[in-house]
């Protein structure tokens, strides 16, 4: 799982607009985050952030604007992994089933060993036929985001993956997380305040009811934004 | 005068008209006497809820392939006055029914499909209740729409074969229907739909108004 | 074919989670089982007129556990979102339902014919001679059932009081199964054992109407 992924791609959302009923989860969006590029963004509970990053994996349809993938091939949509809060797996089906199900709809070449590779990278081999439902926070974390790997993508995009770890998992998370950046990934987490998952971002973008109220690219200057977004 | 005014006196007039063709121009029926008037107002009213239920198909299926809210507004508000003529129906039936052949109910095959039709709209209505998201709304109710109108003709086909199966009163028949009477069912059929649409009319124009409303709250907040 | 090849993907799943927990087929039987039991008090049993009404009875309680058991089936995939996975996942959203539907009908018919074997004895009515021409129509009319049970399903899901909206939303489209099928049922029961095409066809007019809506518009339930 070290090798650089190939033909990275970028994502690019166009004045994206989201209305649920009366309610606007965003305005007029605009953000463009180039193939690679690693950002964390923070914002208080509804202000969009889920919204935005279900926009981006094509689940939620916006109600104007549009999100493209510049990098990718044209006409068509790369491979995105996406690791929603609620997790997407199969209680009732072992860590192995779950990761063979999704391996098998994705028509991955041998999904078998990809299955166990995964499960091998996510430390979780040992308990490939156990269900789910045994399983701690933080190994359904480690395995959902081995589900969101199954096809290689080469863009991730993570909803919140630090809550509810322990210190352990958290570290575990971080470093999981550091090396699908430096394979040269394109990743969009969303964040709350976990400064260790922050410092891995490249640039920093925050929302504030559904509209980009700072973006900051590179090390020094993003906990700027984070601090700003503490006081507010 | 309004446009709307000028097709409301429209309608009164033609109902009027029929209502007065009913009483007075229709001959009595021999056999089950003047109780048989009622015929003008209960058939008609069948034949428009079915007319109101195929525009609120025609809704429905034209906001799940276009996705602009007034397509869902035709179909909310066609579905209710197609619900209202359902229970006209529902409610003429026994009337007639009584005097005629000592049941309120004969479960006639015609009467016992309009009910089932009745209980499908109304499912639908109390649907659109059950959700909160405008769009979301929208989309599963027209879906609901959908379903709920296919099923018209295999309920009245399968309800239709049920009674043929088994013994029943004759309750209706439309052969030999005399020229006078088929005139005035005809006039009756007509006013009737005239009301429908000025029924559907107002009742668009009311979703039209909420969605005013609406924006111009949210314009307010935004200030 | 990516719709087959997904569809026998997921339905291998949907039958793997029941029959390792076994709880649809137990908490349906039981409850047909507790319908039929309790109907046998409001008339008599023994007469030879339950011959009669029995199918319709039998028909009514699996509409009912239907109405209550195609609750869970897309509502399970909103607890952990695991429906936003699948439809990252597969090609046409089509092969979400198809699955749904084909592991319903087999949820379904199985809890159907165990509970035909107890209906043929508490009502004394033989029912192995005609049990393959019972299962057909049994098969027919679960088709119907948990195709719009199925997608009525995934509309409660989105819904307020949704345990209550899906038996209010689903039984009176039924009308058009129930009525076929417990007639066909009830003339297999009759002498000569007759199947009875003119029902059969009002029931697979149903499957065909239903099968294809779905297909058209079953996509629209799912986005969000």
């Amino acid at each position: 799982m070290n090798q650089r992924v190939g033909d990275s791609a970028g994502i690019k959302f166009s004045r994206v607009e989201k209305k649920f009923g009366r309610l606007y989860a965003l305005r007029r969006l605009d953000l463009e985050v180039s193939p690679g590029e690693c950002v964390a963004l923070t914002g208080r509970n509804g202000s969009g952030k889920t919204t935005l990053l279900r926009i981006a994996t094509r689940l939620t349809r916006p109600t104007r604007g549009e999100v493209t993938f510049p990098g990718a091939p044209p006409g068509t949509m790369p491979a995105v992994g996406y690791v929603s809060h609620a997790l997407m797996l199969y209680e009732e089906l072992t860590a192995l089933e779950n990761l063979l199900l999704f391996a098998r709809l994705l028509q991955v070449s041998h999904p078998s060993e990809r299955a166990a590779q995964l499960l091998e990278a996510a430390n979780l081999a040992s308990r490939a036929d156990s269900l789910v439902r045994t399983f701690s926070r933080g190994m359904k974390q480690r395995l959902a985001i081995a589900r969101a790997l199954v096809q290689e993508p080469s863009i991730l995009l993570l909803d919140e993956p630090g809550t509810g770890l322990d210190t352990e998992s958290a570290a575990r998370l971080v470093s999981t997380v550091r090396q699908l950046r430096d394979e040269g990934r394109t990743i969009v987490m969303s964040v709350h305040g976990e400064s260790e998952l922050s410092s891995l971002a490249t640039r920093a973008a925050r929302l504030d009811a559904g509209a980009l109220i700072a973006d900051t690219r590179l090390g020094a200057t993003f906990q700027a934004v984070f601090a700003a977004g503490d006081i507010s | 005068m309004t446009k709307t005014a000028v097709y409301t006196l429209l309608v009164c007039v033609l109902m009027g008209l029929s209502a007065y063709a009913a009483f007075y121009v229709a001959p009595t029926e021999v056999t089950m006497g003047l109780v048989q008037r009622i015929f003008y107002l209960h058939a008609p009213s069948g034949m428009t809820s079915l007319a109101a239920f195929l525009v609120s198909f025609v809704g429905s299926v034209m906001y799940l392939l276009t996705r602009k809210p007034r397509w869902d507004w035709l179909a909310v508000s066609s579905a209710e006055v197609g619900v209202a003529f359902c229970t006209v129906v529902l409610l003429t039936g026994p009337i007639w029914a009584h005097p005629a052949w000592g049941v309120w109910w004969a479960w006639d095959a015609r009467l016992t499909s309009t009910l089932v039709l009745w209980l499908l709209y109304v499912a639908f209505l109390i649907l659109r209740t059950m959700m909160e998201d405008d769009d979301r709304r929208a989309v599963v109710s027209a879906f609901f729409g959908v379903f709920a109108f296919l099923d018209v003709p295999l309920v009245y086909g399968s309800i239709w074969w049920w009674r043929t199966q088994h013994p029943q009163p004759v309750v209706f028949t439309s052969a030999g229907l005399d020229p006078t009477m088929r005139k005035v069912f005809y006039l009756s059929w007509l006013s009737l739909l005239c009301l429908m649409a000025l029924l559907i009319r107002q009742r668009y124009e009311l979703e039209a108004s909420r969605e005013e409303l609406r924006m111009l709250e949210q314009e307010l907040e935004a200030r | 074919m990516k719709l087959l090849s997904d569809t026998a993907v997921l339905l291998q799943k949907e039958l793997r989670a029941e029959f390792r927990s076994h709880e649809l087929l137990t908490t349906a039987s039981i409850f047909i089982l507790i319908v039929i039991v309790l109907f046998s008090f409001t008339f008599d049993p023994t007469t030879a007129e339950s011959k009669q009404f029995g199918p319709g009875l039998l028909w009514l309680a699996f509409l009912f556990s239907a109405s209550l058991m195609l609750q869970p089936s897309f509502l399970k995939e909103k607890t952990n979102d695991t429906l936003s996975a699948l439809r990252l996942a597969v090609g046409d959203p089509f092969a979400i339902f198809l699955a749904k539907l084909c592991a319903n009908t087999i949820f379904l018919l199985v809890t159907e014919l165990i509970l035909l074997l107890v209906f043929g004895v508490f009502f004394n009515i033989a029912v192995m001679p005609v049990f393959w021409k019972l299962a057909f129509v049994f098969f027919l009319g679960s088709l119907g059932v948990s195709t719009t049970g199925t997608a009525l399903s995934a509309v409660s899901s989105q819904a307020r009081m949704r345990e209550v909206l899906l038996p209010i939303l689903l039984l009176p489209l039924l009308v058009p199964v129930l009525i076929p099928s417990a007639e066909a049922t009830r003339a297999l029961f009759e002498p000569d054992h007759a199947l009875r095409w003119d029902w059969l066809g009002i029931l697979i007019a149903f499957d065909v109407v239903f099968l294809t809506a779905l297909w058209l518009f079953g996509e629209y339930l799912l986005e969000e």
